[in-house]
């Protein structure tokens, strides 16, 4: 099960030329507005036409301008969850999650109504009308419809965009239950937010000006010094896995990583389960010494992997935490001062605060 | 209020004609409001302009063109006659014809109004959830576009029964069999002290008028209040 494509389109002076492939879980395509995420995602779900290329979802051609193909957008069996909802006004909550199902290939498997109303906390919702709903219910609809049409995958364009702050926190973790819901299948993310990407994503995929400018595993790419331009410097940092080991009286929280262990203050998850870490390169500090007196005691034994020097005065250093990924950002002085270089042993300071709840996934 | 024979006949064939060309004119126009509001042809402004121009010809010049053409020498009309019996001219159904071509524009305006309305985004969704094309249509396109088919046969049936210059000429003022509620009414001014008979037929057309206004405004709500909010989602 995956989606391989290589497409172009051109659109006025702009041209989306893109090829990469979604195997199961999440892909997210992060890129800023204008960089040809949306025209990728409907060029998908069959809405608008490519002037080339081939996408192949599993065994199915679903478009190949060679072989002439050009399967309609009813016919490609791909859950689209639109940023604006696009719930049908003239039905109820229950009508509209319905639509989807009614419209399902027969003997297709996949969760009933009531399980997707219970995975998606819509079981309390489904007399009131859609235009009755307030923006997060409305999305979570949008993907309890998309997720009854028993989709072969799943693409999700910004779904959370439209939602401010508290909204959109109260709605991650029903897509980080979709992963579960929806399991099996590729779905695609489209998203402009790293710190949803960073909490969502198995695999990432940067569209920059049209083009695909890196791809590969979330953590991989996003420890990658080189792709710190393209996400922007005070976004840019890796995913750290963590195990949640106790919750103190306190409020902070003990976890568990590769090289040893981090204390973090609003962590929610229950002891055991794995979480992810967004660590900001911006609020990683190197240093040559294990620092002592200090008033963060998350401090990380690592070995410098690669220094990438920018135009600017900045570098972005990434590091192995004992198989685990870091990225920080120093200034270039700093790295002569320390005298930094691929294979330097060095500590790696995390502030605890710094990593706020909302990069704190599961 | 009561009436003469003759009167009943035209208040009898007016709602009849009226009602026979709404039904008739009805799935005619919505599919040539389709094409106005969505398709993409040569020939578009044409065949608008076409649809239009009983809104600005004169109704008599309307009437004329639709005798020359149906009638039994006319090209259609002989036609018609030859292959299916069919005499149009001087009948009753004649009045359908000419009640059809008039209201036609109205009712198309109405409904292409309303299918301009319609937010093709909602439509996109409805494909990706797996609808084909006539599924769309049915599910989600009609129904939020009934208000304006409604508003469209309502238009449509107002002009049926007030049509008189393209009806006199083309089918005449033959009472019992094509004297419909306007012909009866000028015929009834025509002679010296008929304007009892005619006020009361006016009066009629003044109770068809406003409950037909009635009707509208009335399904016009409740089918706003089933689709509630069309407004609300952007």
């Amino acid at each position: 099960m995956s989606l391989d494509l290589q497409i172009s389109k051109t659109q006025g002076n702009f041209t989306l030329e893109a090829a990469f492939n979604a195997p199961i879980g999440v892909t997210a395509v992060f890129g800023r507005s204008g960089a040809g995420k949306t025209t990728l995602i409907n060029a998908i779900a069959g809405l608008s036409k490519p002037d080339g290329g081939h996408i192949t979802l599993n065994e199915t051609t679903l478009f190949d301008s060679v072989k002439r193909i050009n399967l309609p957008a009813h016919k490609r069996r791909m859950g689209y969850v639109f940023q604006d909802a696009r719930l049908f006004p003239h039905l109820d909550v229950t009508q509209n999650l319905r639509f989807g199902l009614r419209h399902a290939p027969v003997g297709a498997a996949g969760p009933s109504l009531e399980e997707v109303a219970d995975l998606l906390g819509l079981t309390n919702l489904l007399q009131r009308r859609a235009t009755d709903l307030s923006g997060g219910e409305r999305q979570r609809v949008a993907l309890g419809r998309a997720l009854l049409s028993r989709p072969q995958m799943l693409l999700m364009d910004e779904p959370l965009a439209a939602l401010d702050g508290p909204r959109k926190e109260r709605i991650l973790p029903y897509l980080e239950r979709l992963k579960s819901g929806a399991a099996g299948l590729p779905i695609l993310y489209v998203s402009h937010a790293l710190d949803e990407v960073a909490r969502l994503a198995d695999h990432l995929v940067i569209l920059s000006k049209g083009k695909v400018a890196a791809t590969g595993s979330i953590f991989d790419v996003l420890a990658d010094p080189a792709n710190v331009p393209l996400l922007g410097v005070r976004q840019a940092g890796a995913v750290l896995q963590a195990t949640v080991i106790e919750h103190g009286t306190d409020g902070i929280s003990t976890l568990h990583v590769n090289a040893g262990e981090i204390e973090l203050p609003g962590v929610v998850a229950p002891v055991g389960t794995r979480v992810r870490l967004h660590v900001l390169a911006q609020d990683v500090i190197l240093s040559r010494k294990r620092p002592k007196g200090l008033s963060s005691v998350n401090i990380l034994p690592v070995t410098i992997k690669n220094i990438r020097t920018g135009d600017g005065p900045g570098a972005a250093i990434s590091l192995d935490a004992a198989g685990d990924q870091l990225l920080a950002r120093v200034t270039a002085r700093a790295v002569q001062d320390l005298e930094l270089s691929k294979g330097t042993h060095c500590f790696a300071v995390i502030k605890a605060t710094s990593i706020a709840a909302s990069s704190i996934g599961r | 209020m009561t009436l003469d024979a003759a009167s009943w006949d035209a208040l009898y064939l007016s709602l009849l004609v009226a009602c026979t060309a709404t039904i008739v004119a009805l799935p005619i126009a919505l599919w040539v409001a389709w094409l106005l509001a969505r398709g993409q042809f040569r020939g578009k402004s044409l065949l608008s302009a076409l649809v239009h121009l009983p809104l600005v010809l004169p109704p008599v010049v309307t009437g004329y063109l639709l005798l020359v053409g149906f009638g039994r020498a006319g090209p259609i009309g002989k036609f018609l006659y030859d292959v299916f019996g069919i005499t149009l001219a001087f009948r009753w159904t004649g009045a359908v014809l000419a009640a059809v071509i008039m209201g036609f524009p109205l009712m198309v305006r109405a409904m292409r109004l309303a299918l301009e309305a319609v937010d093709p985004k909602l439509e996109q969704a409805a494909a990706t959830l797996g609808a084909s094309p006539t599924s769309v249509f049915a599910t989600v396109t009609l129904p939020l576009i009934t208000p304006g088919i409604l508003a469209g046969a309502v238009m449509g049936f107002a002009k049926a029964i007030g049509e008189f210059g393209a009806t006199i000429t083309f089918v005449a003022n033959i009472p019992g069999q094509t004297q419909t509620l306007p012909s009866a009414i000028y015929s009834f001014l025509q002679v010296p002290g008929g304007e009892d008979r005619a006020i009361a037929l006016v009066l009629w057309a003044c109770v068809i008028a406003l409950g037909a206004v009635a009707l509208s405004e009335w399904l016009g709500q409740r089918v706003a209040k089933r689709i509630r909010g069309i407004e609300g989602e952007t």
